[in-house]
């Protein structure tokens, strides 16, 4: 089985996120980059399955600045096979990147994608679904658990659906985009770090894929939200209540 | 002629507030742009659920009744969705965020070769459209650029659409042959609760770490839900630790609430939850740690234990009550 997994490269969701002044992105000095924790999550799994099911190949892929190097590497040094950059400067709106994967989909033919719900940076979910339709896949978002048949031909994926758990089932290939929930990633161990200096990392510019001025949505300003200040401590619980009768009136 | 397609989500034969919301969204581009509306209602035996939909200021309804449409399955409803704007020749797609609306409506967009925005929060009137990005941290403005656009709404955007004063008509229309899938439903556990839905309360109370275990949740934290007839939420450490099931969690990458009241108990605050609950209207907090971020965002604060504090809090709602 040959798992692909897109990662990509986000400030770490520690980090306090400022906007530049004049609104046109956000502050970037002395920010720490990682990969995107759903994508971690989803190479997590990939692994999980390769080490269960045995000959399974993760080939890991990212569009993003050439720095995002370290981001595969740190996906390599986890257990990935290999790994292919697709050297963009600038951000894809969310479409573009499902072109370019699309493609990079039908150069490898992989059984399964396995991708994060969505970046924590713009936020989107979308990639893996407009990826999953433009193949005509079949897809399961959200996923909490993620099952094999015997044969390794079907999938069964548990999501997190608003009301509770629901199952789909689907037979390969598809894409799975994983929640919170699926698994707990691994750190990459010293082994793991010295051998993935020694995989592939091949990287090809963005321009081979043909999706100049393609992009469909389009950011044109970045502004904070607006503050919601601290209102006041109160001592007790009796004023507390008294406040949310009296003041605020919602007892 | 419906220029606007609105795509109607329901669930025990209602309208929750996210569909209501995402008419209201709907109607209001519809007004900017000038054009009319359509609502779309897919599923099994949803003459209930379409006429409520016609009830609340929509141009018509167009309601699909198969058996194949009884579960939300993405490939399925994408392309009814999609079947749908091509024959209406609409050039706005709009449905709610909620967890079927995220996943389905990307491949509608897809479909349409159309541009997508994801969880709404604001239209402008040159078309622009403003969303969260960055756990909320950050406003986007941001445009789409292809002929059909494509939206979700968040739930907390729009003040749901009210009854108009008329209904529409409600037109029957059959799932298009070429809309097949290679997806199957298996099942569904649903979650069973008494409580009003979290995306639906007027008041919510969320426990956190805090709560130390999933008997207090029930013990400590369910008795002061009751009493005020709020919802339960949680934090993604309290669901993460396995103390409630996952369908509790607030926050950017959970449910997005904004109700009239809502009460964090031990909840200490991380960005990430603060995204979803930021927009309520009043916000207690209820943490021993006097120094907790979620008392940056609050209008009442307490400093306290608790294990002592929510119980008293409960019994003073009940004095109130019983007055």
């Amino acid at each position: 089985m040959k798992i692909l997994v897109p990662i990509k490269r986000v400030p770490d969701p520690q980090t306090n996120i400022a906007v530049k002044p004049d609104g046109s992105g956000i502050v970037t000095d002395n920010v720490k980059f990682v990969i995107n924790p759903f994508c971690e999550i989803a190479l997590e799994e990939a692994l999980r399955v390769k080490e269960q099911q045995g000959g399974a190949e993760v080939v890991l892929v990212s569009i993003g600045p050439k720095v995002t190097q370290e981001q595969l590497r740190t996906g390599l040094a986890m257990g990935a096979d290999r790994a292919m950059l697709v050297v963009a400067e600038e951000e894809l709106d969310p479409a573009t990147a499902a072109t370019v994967l699309k493609k990079i989909v039908e150069a490898e033919s992989p059984d399964l994608v396995l991708a994060g719900k969505q970046s924590i940076d713009d936020d989107a979910n979308q990639v893996g679904q407009i990826l999953a339709s433009s193949l005509d896949w079949p897809q399961a978002t959200f996923a909490s658990k993620v099952e094999f048949s015997a044969d390794k031909k079907e999938v069964t994926v548990t999501r997190e659906v608003d009301g509770g758990l629901e199952q789909v089932a689907f037979a390969l290939p598809g894409i799975v985009t994983t929640d919170l929930r699926l698994n707990e990633p691994r750190y990459a161990s010293l082994p793991g770090i010295m051998k993935a200096r020694k995989k592939e990392l091949k990287e090809v510019p963005l321009a081979d894929y043909g999706v100049a001025g393609a992009a469909k949505v389009k950011t044109h300003k970045m502004a904070p939200p607006p503050k919601r200040s601290a209102g006041r401590k109160v001592e007790t619980v009796q004023e507390l209540v008294g406040l949310l009768h009296t003041e605020a009136k919602l007892i | 002629m419906a220029k606007v397609l609105i795509f109607i989500e329901h669930a025990h034969g209602k309208l929750p507030k996210t569909s209501l919301v995402a008419i209201a969204a709907g109607l209001e581009i519809a007004k900017k742009q000038g054009l009319d509306t359509a609502a779309v209602v897919l599923g099994k035996g949803v003459d209930a659920v379409a006429a409520e939909a016609a009830a609340h200021g929509v141009g018509k309804v167009i309601a699909i009744d198969d058996a194949k449409l009884e579960h939300c399955v993405a490939d399925l409803y994408a392309k009814a969705v999609a079947g749908c704007a091509k024959q209406l020749g609409s050039t706005w797609v709009v449905g709610a965020a909620t967890a079927a609306g995220k996943d389905f409506f990307p491949r509608v967009a897809q479909l349409l070769d159309a541009g997508m925005a994801s969880d709404i929060t604001g239209l402008n009137d040159d078309g622009s459209i403003v969303r969260p990005t960055y756990a909320g941290n950050v406003m986007s403005t941001v445009s789409i650029e292809t002929p059909v656009k494509v939206v979700t709404v968040r739930g907390t955007a729009f003040d749901p659409a009210p009854k108009a004063a008329s209904a529409a008509a409600v037109e029957k229309a059959a799932l298009p042959a070429d809309a097949t899938g290679r997806m199957r439903f298996v099942s569904f556990n649903e979650t069973k609760s008494d409580r009003p839905a979290l995306t639906d309360a007027a008041i919510v109370v969320s426990g956190g770490r805090g709560l130390k275990s999933g008997e207090n949740f029930t013990t400590v934290l369910e008795p002061l839900v009751d009493v005020l007839g709020a919802a339960m939420g949680a934090s993604r450490a309290a669901v993460d630790a396995g103390f409630v099931p996952n369908d509790l969690q607030v926050g950017q990458t959970g449910k997005v609430v904004a109700p009239q009241l809502y009460v964090a108990v031990g909840i200490s605050g991380a960005i990430q939850h603060l995204a979803g609950m930021k927009d309520s209207k009043v916000i207690v907090a209820i943490n021993k740690d006097g120094d907790a971020p979620i008392f940056n965002v609050s209008d009442y604060g307490l400093v306290a234990d608790l294990f002592k504090a929510v119980p008293e809090m409960a019994d003073e709602v009940k004095k109130i009550k019983a007055h």
